[in-house]
């Protein structure tokens, strides 16, 4: 079966800058792939060019196997390509289900009377955060007095409820702390047992790797490979993001400061330690959760 | 409302009545109305407040400020200011009369040139702020001086005056020979008698006030295009991420605040018969202090039109109410001013409530 989404050689230039120099990577349906990457990596512009902000230079894309050119993000959600951003997506004063239906807007009535449908509005608003494990307590309340990872969840099932095939989301958990991340993380898996493809763009190794199913690692706008899951552990993905040799010098540098201020590196180094402990508790849990659904997808299978 | 009271969830706690007023735009201005309406009925009621001529008065004057405020609430909401809409009343008030007394013009046809001049303007203005990112304010500032000194050099070059009045009718049209037999010429002509009508011992103003004010809370609270007046407000890249067509809304907006100057210039004309080059001096800001009053966020994507009506009653009942009660009346702008500052520092108050996390 064709990968649901599939790019080959994807360059692009801004006048003598290369952005992306022949980018190659596929993601199939139900599969999280996550783009890693420094910045000024490409990964801005790769999202870019895959939501239809930019055109390639050159290159191919597929979707489903057809070749594709999107002229515009409109193009883009009309092939079920929605990309959710960290910030540019919510409207804090408004209510979650004028977010949910925003320039979708359900409606009923006739000619000047036509208005907004708002019981089916916050009935399906309800049942479509539900369905993700978030439970709204009020449809008419504000976005903006919910959590960041409610926020983003808001973004990220109305871009499911429109029939999107595609998710790419940019750096979702950036904001957030553990247990935010958390509810993001979560949903992220459950996109995926719904036959989703995701895109899940992060710099963040302890978010990225409970959930990915493969990792493309993105460094000076070329694609340094596709590892699956299974071919790498957290320390080599979190090695190729950063540059094992660039980590070693920082290790050599670190410890050059560790000799002049020993007191410093250790509470550092403790603090390092109990942050690496909660994020692995999170991902502990993620993998239970993993586990539950795949078991409840088994079932319905 | 509906699935509220079908589904009662635990952590939905029986909030007080008090707390669910606080959570509304309108709220300040409601409350704000009901205290300076009781004040002034203490302080001026036996003074002719109360008495159906008091009563009209300051309706009247809510009502020539609510339409105004209603568009620029509008607006406001949708993250812009218009501050060309003072100027925009004499200039469209002065489009109207002037070919109709100088030239001879029917009534109708001069109308739809002073409606389609707004329509214009607002389509110049909306344009202008999406083409060059600049702040609403500063585009329509320059309006402000290039409409007022637009309407100042073509009256002066035309009629060699600053205001054209119907009283030139008498003498000219057989049969008239007062002032009120030469506004009763145009009242007469359509659509005229729609801004001359009188209902209950009340102006058309005032019935104007209310349909503006019910089809605009009708259009920000239940339709399609309502919900993307409060988008483009809060975050414009949010709402054109989301497919709003977020330009054409902004133009729709200002074309709003420029026809609703534009009818007020019409209920003044036809209720004084004379258009004036300095009409409407300083009403931009009157707009925007009745907006904010009503609860409405400078920085747009909060608001409502209900609250704008209250606003203007609070403007309307206090400036008349001062001259009522036979007080200084030179005391007015200080307390607008101070008005104008305890709802910004409730509104922000209002604003962080709705936003902060509960």
């Amino acid at each position: 079966m064709a990968p649901q989404v599939e790019l080959r050689d994807i360059v692009k230039t801004f006048g003598s800058v290369i952005a992306l120099n022949g980018v190659t990577m596929s993601v199939g349906a139900g599969e999280v792939m996550c783009l890693l990457g420094d910045n000024g990596a490409g990964k801005s512009t790769l999202i870019k060019t895959l939501s239809g902000v930019h055109k390639p230079t050159s290159g191919e894309m597929f979707i489903e196997g057809r070749a594709v050119t999107l002229n515009s993000p409109r193009d883009a959600q009309r092939h079920g390509i929605a990309t959710v951003h960290q910030h540019l997506a919510i409207e804090p004063l408004m209510s979650v289900t004028r977010n949910f239906f925003l320039g979708r807007e359900p409606i009923k009535g006739w000619g000047p009377f036509q208005r907004f449908d708002f019981d089916f509005g916050n009935r399906t608003a309800i049942s479509e955060m539900g369905k993700m494990g978030i439970d709204i307590r009020d449809p008419n309340q504000a976005v903006g007095t919910m959590s960041g990872g409610e926020r983003q969840c808001v973004a990220i099932s109305r871009a499911v409820y429109f029939g999107a095939k595609i998710l790419i989301l940019d750096e979702p958990t950036a904001a957030l702390g553990v247990k935010q991340a958390g509810v993001v993380l979560r949903y992220i898996a459950q996109a995926r047992s719904q036959g989703l493809s995701v895109i899940f763009i992060t710099h963040n190794v302890h978010h990225a790797y409970p959930v990915g199913d493969k990792f493309t690692i993105l460094k000076r706008g070329r694609s340094y490979g596709t590892f699956a899951k299974t071919e790498v552990s957290r320390e080599e993905v979190l090695g190729m993001m950063a540059g094992t040799e660039e980590l070693d010098q920082l290790e050599s540098e670190l410890e050059e400061f560790a000799r002049s201020d020993e007191e410093a590196a250790t509470e550092a180094v403790s603090n390092y330690q109990a942050s690496a402990v909660a994020e692995h508790a999170l991902a502990d849990e993620l993998h239970k959760e993993r586990g539950r659904l795949k078991g409840d997808s088994q079932e319905e299978g | 409302m509906a699935t509220q009271s079908q589904r009662q969830d635990e952590r939905l706690q029986q909030i007080s009545l008090w707390k669910l007023l606080l959570g509304r735009p309108e709220f300040g201005a409601i409350a704000g109305a009901v205290l300076v309406f009781l004040f002034f009925t203490i302080v001026a009621g036996n003074k002719g407040f109360l008495n159906s001529i008091g009563i009209r008065t300051w309706l009247e004057v809510s009502a020539q400020l609510g339409i105004l405020g209603i568009g620029a609430t509008m607006l406001m909401i949708g993250g812009e200011f218009d501050l060309s809409v003072g100027s925009m009343i004499a200039a469209s008030g002065m489009l109207f009369l002037l070919p109709i007394v100088q030239y001879g013009w029917p009534v109708w046809i001069a109308f739809i040139i002073a409606i389609g001049f707004a329509i214009l303007m607002g389509y110049i203005n909306g344009s202008l702020v999406n083409r060059t990112g600049l702040p609403s304010f500063i585009v329509t500032l320059a309006f402000l001086f290039i409409l007022r000194g637009g309407t100042l050099g073509f009256t002066r070059e035309i009629t060699n005056s600053t205001q054209v009045s119907v009283r030139s009718f008498i003498g000219q049209i057989e049969g008239v020979t007062t002032g009120s037999q030469a506004r009763e010429v145009i009242q007469n002509a359509f659509p005229g008698q729609l801004f001359s009508f009188e209902l209950f011992g009340l102006p058309a103003s005032i019935f104007w006030w209310i349909a503006i004010a019910l089809l605009a809370s009708w259009i920000l609270l239940r339709t399609r295009f309502g919900n993307w007046v409060f988008a483009i407000g809060g975050n414009p890249e949010a709402a054109r991420n989301a497919g709003v067509p977020v330009n054409r809304v902004r133009i729709i907006l200002f074309m709003g605040t420029a026809v609703c100057a534009t009818i007020l210039a019409m209920l003044q004309i036809f209720d004084l018969g004379s258009a004036d080059v300095s009409r409407g001096n300083l009403k931009e800001f009157e707009a925007i202090i009745v907006a904010v009053i009503g609860g409405t966020l400078l920085t747009g994507g909060y608001g409502s039109a209900i609250g704008a009506v209250f606003g203007a009653l609070i403007f309307g009942m206090t400036s008349q109410g001062i001259f009522i009660a036979r007080w200084n009346t030179d005391w007015f702008r200080v307390f607008l001013g101070g008005l104008l500052l305890i709802a910004v520092i409730f509104n922000n108050f209002i604003r962080k409530r709705a936003t902060e996390a509960k």
